[in-house]
């Protein structure tokens, strides 16, 4: 239900940038990188793209998801660290809160692939 | 004959909803409202919260609500006894609000109301912990509420939602000595978090932490509108 929503709006995000395009190519793949510390599941959401892009622009378009850990930065230790995620995310060596996170939110389009027509030289 | 050819794009994936949250921002900020964005798991307690703000911020503060409900009104018919506009969007099948549903709930109440006569709008989100945490609707602040039934945990499984808050209202702290669950533990597990988040425990039951709760209203609503409303 969540990742219909997700695909609903990356679909609105895709055909924005679509239709500003001339030419309105067919796309056929499009690149995604999805963080762990996000409420997306890429599995989910690989699912609901197949699902709900039938018919559309994207009809014959892949998803490529590329999923990024949680990394954690400690000020006090100067040091990235990897929290467990669901059951702790202070720093493991001075079990200072999680402060800055270095990666993992990402939730973004990346590129898209699409053909064009060309002429033969 | 055809061609690949790759564009870089490098945009949010939620770029059109966050879009739009700017644009509702925009707005509130035009008109001088505060806008608040209310989450939590089902049944942590928001619109009983609401009732308790409304009955005791209506005086001084001109409120409205925007409530999120899947299929019903019922909870929208709840705060209506307050006297206050309360515009019910039913979210169907979406399990959150999103920018576009809460830009058309103002156009709705632009309507009946001007909307420079308001000082803040609640916006009570669909009841759930993980959607809505993505989805901003143009708030100036996120307050996530955790009952305390939903065990110490929660933080830890839901990190989204508690790292996004702004303020974590801990509800129904009334039934402590009943539960195997320790509140200090809690509120460590948001900090761990979330370590700049202000965390304010309540009982609607009993009244108690609710004036906290709402000094906290009283604060986040621009000054200039509490220096306008006096």
């Amino acid at each position: 239900m969540h990742e219909t929503d997700m695909t609903k709006a990356l679909m609105i995000t895709l055909r924005e940038w679509w239709e500003s395009q001339p030419t309105r190519p067919p796309v056929e793949r499009v690149f995604l990188t999805v963080g762990q510390f996000t409420c997306v599941e890429p599995a989910s959401l690989q699912f609901a793209f197949e699902v709900q892009t039938r018919n559309t622009f994207l009809a014959n378009a892949q998803l490529v998801i590329q999923e990024t850990p949680l990394i954690a930065f400690c000020h006090g230790c100067q040091l990235e660290y990897r929290p467990e995620f669901g059951l702790r995310y202070a720093c493991p060596t001075c079990q200072a809160p999680m402060d800055d996170i270095r990666s993992g939110r990402e939730l973004k389009i990346d590129r898209v692939e699409y053909a064009t027509a060309s002429t033969p030289p | 004959m055809h061609q690949i050819i790759d564009e870089t794009l490098g945009i949010n994936l939620l770029h059109a909803n966050q879009a739009g949250a700017d644009h509702n921002r925009a707005h509130f900020d035009e008109w001088g409202i505060t806008c608040l964005n209310v989450m939590s798991s089902p049944g942590a307690g928001k619109t009983v919260l609401l009732e308790k703000t409304l009955a005791a911020l209506t005086d001084t503060l001109k409120i409205a609500v925007i409530e999120g409900d899947m299929t019903t009104e019922l909870d929208a018919d709840r705060l209506r006894q307050y006297n206050v506009p309360v515009v019910a969007i039913n979210t169907g099948r979406a399990c959150h609000l999103d920018a576009r549903m809460v830009a058309g709930g103002l156009h709705t109440l632009s309507q009946a109301h001007t909307p420079t006569d308001l000082d803040l709008v609640i916006v009570e989100n669909v009841g759930n912990l993980v959607c809505p945490a993505e989805f901003e609707v143009g708030e100036h602040a996120k307050v996530a509420l955790l009952s305390i039934t939903g065990g110490e945990g929660k933080p830890l499984r839901y990190p989204v939602m508690f790292r996004g808050a702004d303020v974590l209202v801990i509800t129904k702290v009334d039934l402590a000595p009943y539960l195997d669950v320790d509140l200090s533990r809690i509120e460590a597990n948001v900090r761990e978090i979330n370590p700049q988040v202000t965390i304010i425990a309540v009982s609607a039951q009993t009244g108690a932490g609710l004036e906290t709760w709402f000094d906290w209203v009283r604060a986040a609503v621009k000054p200039s509108q509490l220096a306008a409303a006096h």
